[in-house]
């Protein structure tokens, strides 16, 4: 080996690698775009390129210089190699950036080309009520809309000469004898539940009823009602009045609670008016609330001994609370809406902000 | 009920300001609706006396220029009364002084003359209703008081509405014991009075209905001066309390039946012929009342009758022919005690709610007709100048009150904390209630509290009086509920993928006039004429109950569209009324107990069928035009392809749909929906005549079905999908049928000849043409083929697909163009 210096083979020259990299490298950095560093790869690293020429040198060395040889070459070819994708990707990316600027688009361009649809509000609390029930152990129970007197009135403990009966002006079907109504309130569904479903009864009737009464702002012939009804041993009007608190605290917000205020209803024993704190003035007294600080919610108190009678309940062994709240009215708290005519004008516009969800 | 707070005061000596007792009251359970500040708003009104009156003439009517001292230079002032002289005292109004609703008095020139103020009447001081002449003062009027003061105008009163439960609260005495309960201060009951006993019985009364007339009182006063006024502090009270001043003899039964509401009624003695007899109408039986309505009696109508005839209809309204006019000397009271329903059946078959009726209805003290008609004759004795007959007649068919047996541990049951004994017993007392006995309560109520029969009516008064804000909040623990019904949760879902489809929900007022059924072109046979009447409807546009739900979804995308929303779908879910035939009348069932099955039964069977359905109408553009290209008008597809879409919402079976014609439809553009072979609704563009009828804009489309028995089909549990990985293989074939051809039949054949193994087919193409020749449409179709187990060979494709087309040849002519696959 001492006597053989493979350095004297000329394309192998360690001077002449270096040149042949340096070259390589520069070709492809001087390149402006893919095709000129097309040409530039065929010249430097092609099968003709000066570097592939050296490689085929080596078979003319002796066997214990080919190996370093290799190396040497090999490590050229590496870095050139290395160049040439770097440079690649570099003119690559500029094109990319360059074509995929000429499709750019005006991404702020308005898209309304399919009309929005919503769910009605009305359908929307109804759902949103009989949740917060269900999570407590409640079910939704239903009724008919047209109903016989016997269920709106006798069973609720309204005899056909009460005067409540007059308290509110009911919608007859003619003739008025037949003794079939429009409902007048959700509390038949109350009697409806207990005579079919078993004790103890936890159940929540949201649904439509109707008054005899002339259309403005605030009053509507046709509005929605959510009764709500529990008969159970030992059931209190202090059941009653957690019940109504944690409603009004889902409906309204974790700072709001309920007063009840002593009133009369012939199907409940003691009755009461409910009153929601105000949740524009917390009690203090404002506007929404004409100074008040309570604002009218709804009726409640502990089912009357009668109508359980009238369902064929023990009365000295069950007890119950029932209550009532109108839904447009609790819609017209909760977003501020001013008109009852909105809920049942079909305006579009009325029902799209709530989308599918109250 | 307006009870002014000056006259609560006389009976209870309450400290509080008026916000305070209106606050209080409204904790023990009386509706004070409104407080109201009288008086307050007349300033600078001061007692006058007339100096002189120079009577001006050259006026249309009589005009006074007076002089008037207050006490200091008199002042000149124009007056168009006549009533006053010189030397009577007036309220006057000098320049600076304030009236009722802000009204600033300044001197002016008027007639000719400059006036230095008004002379007022009893109206501009709210005293009444009397603005003929000038409230004219005692003689003993300090000249220069200020009038405000001298007749303590300002006063504050409650208004209050009276649930029917508290009958007693209609009257002042009633107000007042709550008020003395609420503060804790000695009530004085203007119903206790000393009664002398009857010398002999008075005039002639019997009373042939027990049931309906428990009491009958009536007292005589002779020789009243009938010029005799009322006092102003009595018609003061009165205008308070929101009556009129009519003459002294109504006033005091006014006064008296608001002080302490027990109506009563005053006749003019020479008027009266023979016994007074309460009894039931007789057939044909008329009555001139009060108000000058000549009144047919009905049978249940409980009269008070002379041997004239009807007098008056018992505690609803007296009669005209026995009535007090300006010229009655001799007065006879009627203090009575009538059966409320009677009374509340009255008031309503004759739409008479008299402040007498008002009263009985809910319930009158069982023991006061005696202490009022005393007050009564003690007023016309002492205001009138009457003398009082000694002979007194007092008909008493009351039975004793019957005591309640009360456990007072019930209210501790009820109110969820713990009530002692000795509460329960104050709290009762304080209601009126007699109470003995340990153990057991006996509780025996007060005669004004008819409303107190039951133990649970003693629990109420015990918990409102300590009050509601004392009972604890808790919730009670239900057991576990199963959620959501089956079809509750396919409800919500339906609503939810109708609305993303672009639907606006709407709750319209489920009434149809007949005129609307008109408008949709319904046949007179179409059973959706056959709509339940209201007996009482809001409106004539809203005489039936609906049975359909288009009219309602029609008006408000009409109502949309002027209103300048002109790409609009709606939708709607609810019921409609379906009346069916030969339903019953509802039995008068009991409700004294629970009704057998069978009861039920019959009650159920009185109702209509109310079946829920779904509804939607759609007009304008379904895709807007814009940046993106032209749009797409809403038209029958829109519709039919939402009818699919909620049987798929639902995971119901797909239905079937085919052509179909009837009203409101264009007879070529409507599809019928079935499912298991019945027709559940149907879908399409409505007939021009009904766009014209309606107001709808041109090709607005609807569709209408049944939920039922979509939901019926709704799927509970979906079968999990096998997935298929090897590549599927895709066959277009264009076949030619006759145009009459429903698509929807191609695509079953050739789904039915292709068998297992075809995944889809689509449609992607409709064409017509000279090529494919007169009354014929080529129909393109893309099949895609899968196996689960293998790719399918070409072999097996080329049969499946001339299977599938041989079907479609079979089942509708179908003429496969272009070569055999």
């Amino acid at each position: 080996m001492a006597d053989y210096d493979p350095v004297a083979v000329s394309p192998l020259d360690a001077l002449n690698l270096d040149a042949m990299r340096s070259a390589a490298l520069a070709a492809f950095e001087a390149a402006t775009d893919l095709d000129q560093l097309s040409a530039a790869r065929n010249a430097h690293s092609g099968d003709r390129a000066p570097i592939a020429l050296a490689r085929s040198e080596i078979g003319a060395l002796p066997p214990q210089a080919r190996k370093d040889a290799g190396q040497r070459i090999n490590s050229v070819l590496a870095d050139i190699k290395a160049g040439l994708g770097a440079r690649t990707e570099a003119l690559e990316l500029e094109r990319d950036s360059r074509v995929l600027l000429d499709e750019r688009v005006d991404v702020t361009l308005p898209w309304d080309r399919t009309p929005r649809g919503a769910r009605h509000p009305l359908t929307m609390i109804q759902e949103r009520v009989a949740d917060v029930f269900i999570a407590m152990g409640y079910e939704v129970a239903e009724g008919p809309e047209v109903e016989t007197e016997w269920h709106n009135f006798d069973a609720l403990n309204l005899h056909p000469d009460h005067p409540a009966r007059s308290m509110q002006d009911t919608i007859y079907l003619d003739p008025p004898e037949r003794g079939v109504l429009l409902r007048t309130h959700t509390s038949p569904v109350q009697m409806r539940s207990m005579l079919s479903r078993p004790l103890p009864l936890y159940v929540v009737c949201p649904g439509r009823v109707f008054r005899d009464d002339a259309i403005d702002a605030t009053h509507s012939p046709v509005f929605h009602q959510v009764e709500g009804l529990a008969v159970d041993l030992g059931i209190t009007m202090a059941h009653l009045r957690g019940t109504l608190d944690h409603f009004a605290r889902e409906m309204f917000g974790p700072d709001l609670r309920t007063r009840l205020r002593p009133s009369y209803f012939p199907f409940t024993e003691p009755s009461a008016e409910v009153d929601l704190l105000c949740f524009g003035c917390k009690g203090a007294g404002c506007r929404i609330c004409s100074g008040e600080g309570w604002i009218e919610w709804g009726g409640c108190g502990m089912v009357h001994p009668n109508v359980l009678r009238a369902a064929g309940i023990d009365a000295d062994r069950y007890s119950g609370f029932a209550f009532g709240m109108g839904l447009e009215r609790t819609l017209m708290f909760r977003h501020g809406i001013t008109d009852i005519r909105h809920f049942f004008d079909g305006d579009v516009r009325f029902a799209r902000p709530f989308g599918s969800e109250v | 009920m307006r009870v002014p707070l000056s006259w609560l005061r006389d009976y209870a000596a309450v400290d509080a300001s008026a916000a305070e007792i209106a606050a209080a009251l409204i904790r023990a359970g009386l509706e004070v609706e409104q407080v109201e500040s009288v008086g307050r708003d007349i300033r600078g009104v001061l007692i006058g006396e007339v100096l002189a009156i120079e009577e001006l003439t050259e006026f249309k009517k009589p005009i006074r220029f007076c002089q008037v001292s207050v006490g200091e230079e008199p002042r000149g002032i124009v007056c168009g009364a006549s009533n006053f002289a010189v030397g009577d005292r007036v309220p006057v109004a000098l320049p600076g002084a304030v009236l009722p609703g802000e009204l600033v008095i300044t001197a002016r020139s008027t007639y000719g003359r400059v006036s230095d103020g008004m002379i007022c009447s009893s109206r501009e001081l709210r005293l009444g209703d009397d603005h003929t002449g000038i409230l004219i003062l005692p003689p003993d009027a300090p000249i220069g008081a200020d009038v405000a003061d001298y007749l303590d105008l300002s006063d504050d009163v409650l208004d209050i509405a009276v649930t029917p439960d508290r009958g007693y609260c209609l009257s002042v005495r009633g107000v007042a014991r709550e008020a003395a309960t609420a503060f804790g201060v000695a009530f004085r009951d203007p119903g206790s009075v000393q009664l002398a006993a009857a010398a002999k019985p008075g005039y002639d009364v019997v009373i042939s209905d027990a049931d309906r007339c428990s009491r009958f009182v009536a007292r005589v006063v002779r020789g009243i001066d009938p010029s005799a006024a009322t006092p102003d502090w009595m018609r003061r009270r009165l205008v308070l309390s929101g009556l009129r001043s009519i003459s002294l003899a109504v006033d005091i039964t006014n006064y008296l039946l608001l002080d302490l509401g027990q109506p009563l009624h005053a006749y003019d003695l020479a008027k009266l012929s023979g016994p007074i007899v309460v009894r039931r109408a007789q057939p044909g039986e008329s009555i001139r009342t009060l108000d000058g309505s000549e009144r047919l009696a009905d049978a249940d109508d409980l009269l008070i009758t002379d041997d004239s005839g009807p007098i008056g209809i018992a505690g609803v309204m007296g009669g005209a022919t026995t009535e007090v006019d300006p010229g009655t000397r001799d007065v006879l009271i009627e203090s009575a005690h009538f059966e409320s329903r009677g009374i509340s059946r009255s008031a309503a078959r004759h739409r008479l709610p008299s402040e007498a009726s008002k009263r009985f209805e809910r319930g009158v003290d069982t023991d006061l007709q005696a202490a009022a008609a005393e007050r009564a004759v003690r007023l016309l004795v002492e205001l009138g100048g009457g003398v009082a007959d000694d002979a007194q007649t007092d008909i008493d068919l009351r039975t004793p009150s019957t005591a309640i047996s009360f456990d007072a541990d019930a209210v501790s049951r009820v109110g969820g904390r713990p009530y002692d004994a000795a509460t329960v017993r104050a709290r009762l007392a304080d209601v009126g209630c007699d109470v003995s006995g340990d153990g057991p309560l006996s509780v025996t109520p007060p005669g004004w509290r008819p409303d107190l029969t039951d133990p649970i009516d003693l629990v109420e008064e015990v918990l409102r009086l300590e009050g509601y804000d004392s009972i604890p909040s808790e919730l009670p623990t239900a057991p576990a509920g199963r959620g959501l019904t089956r079809d509750q949760r396919l409800l919500r879902r339906l609503g939810r993928a109708i609305a993303d489809a672009g639907y606006v929900e709407v709750s319209s007022y489920p009434f149809v006039s007949l005129a609307d059924l008109d408008a949709l072109q319904l046949a007179a046979d179409d059973p959706r004429r056959t709509a339940l009447a209201l007996a009482n409807p809001v409106s004539d546009h809203d005489s039936h109950l609906r049975t359909t739900l288009l009219p309602a979804l029609l008006s408000a995308l009409v109502r949309n569209v002027s209103r300048g929303q002109v790409d609009v779908g709606l939708f709607e879910l609810g019921a409609v009324y379906l009346p069916g035939t030969d339903r019953p009348a509802a039995p008068r069932t009991s409700a004294a107990g629970r009704p057998s099955d069978a009861e039920l039964a019959a009650l159920d069977a009185a109702l209509p069928a109310q079946p829920v359905r779904f509804a939607a109408a759609v007009t304008g553009d379904r895709e807007r035009s814009g940046h993106w290209g032209r749009g797409r008008a809403a038209d029958w597809s829109d519709v039919v392809e939402l009818g699919r879409l909620v049987c798929r919402a639902v995971g119901a079976r797909s239905p079937v749909v085919r052509a179909a014609a009837g009203a409101p439809f264009h007879p070529g553009r409507c599809a019928e929906f079935l499912i298991d072979g019945v027709v559940i609704g149907h879908a399409g563009e409505l007939h021009p005549r009904v766009v014209a009828a309606t107001g709808v804009p041109v090709r607005t489309s609807v569709i209408e079905f049944d939920l039922a028995p979509v939901l019926a089909t709704a799927v509970d549990v979906v079968p999990g999908p096998e997935l298929s990985t090897y590549p599927a293989a895709t066959v277009d074939v264009a076949l030619v049928v006759d145009v009459a051809t429903p698509a929807a039949e191609v695509e079953s054949a050739l789904r039915l000849g292709a068998g297992a193994l075809l995944e889809d087919v689509r449609l992607f193409d409709v064409y017509r043409g000279a090529q494919v020749g007169e009354a014929r449409v080529s129909l393109a179709y893309t099949l895609t083929m899968r196996a689960v187990d293998h790719t399918l060979t070409d072999e097996e494709v080329r049969a499946i697909t001339r299977a599938a087309v041989s079907a479609a040849g079979e089942k509708v002519g179908a003429v496969l163009r272009g070569p055999t696959p």
